[in-house]
């Protein structure tokens, strides 16, 4: 086999092992029961699954600016995406439709009536205001 | 490398149809924006797929775009949901 054969077939098996993390993701999203597992597995072809595909990619390519395009949409990649996994998990904590049962620790939860507190004064500032004539009630 | 090309074909656009089911059932607009995510990650896949395929570096400028201003939008829907009061 030359060096030609063995850098493609490499490169084959890295695009098909990225495609399989693509999958996994897609059913993990269809069969996951809450927002945090679903993070969980939509984190896989965002990082190794993108990686992997570049990898495969490059090796296929083998030109050295080709190359340098592929590492640096790696490495924006990881940048942004656990940004955008913050900031998906700080908005899904304090719901109701996540299952407790299903965390193994939960570091806020000592917490947790200060950040409903603080939620629900930031969105009931406007309209606590007009609810007036409510102690009007005779007794019975 | 035909053979490589057409199973990453298959799986991947398996993969998009289940995410795009989940965008589509999704209780939270926050799975919404989650699968979107994992949406594009897979068309990430696909376009350096098809370069790899051709030989074509034609389409690696779109993926360095993408990679930047990917996640932009989960970060505005997530700015945008945390500001709704908990039922």
């Amino acid at each position: 086999m030359t060096v030609d054969a063995v850098l493609d077939t490499a490169a084959g098996v890295c695009l098909i092992a990225g495609a399989l993390l693509s999958l996994a993701a897609g059913i993990a999203l269809v069969r996951f029961p809450d927002v945090l597992s679903r993070m969980h597995a939509a984190a896989k072809p965002q990082v190794l699954g993108l990686l992997l595909v570049l990898l495969g990619c490059a090796l296929r390519l083998r030109t050295g600016v080709d190359i340098t395009t592929l590492v640096l949409v790696g490495m924006f990649q990881l940048a942004t995406a656990p940004v955008a996994a913050h900031m998906v998990g700080r908005a899904a904590y304090p719901h109701d439709d996540i299952r407790r049962d299903l965390l193994l620790t939960d570091e806020l939860a000592g917490r947790l009536d200060r950040v409903r507190a603080n939620r629900a004064g930031a969105a009931e500032t406007p309209s606590s205001v007009g609810a007036p004539g409510r102690d009007a009630q005779p007794p019975a | 490398m035909t053979v490589v090309a057409v199973i990453v074909t298959v799986l991947l656009t398996v993969a998009g149809g289940l995410t795009l089911l989940r965008i589509i059932r999704g209780p939270s607009i926050l799975d919404r924006a989650v699968a979107t995510d994992v949406l594009l990650a897979v068309a990430v896949a696909a376009i350096a797929t098809e370069a790899a395929y051709s030989r074509d570096a034609t389409a690696l400028p779109v993926l360095v775009v993408l990679a930047v201003v990917g996640f932009v939008g989960s970060v505005s829907v997530a700015r945008f949901a945390a500001r709704k009061d908990p039922k």
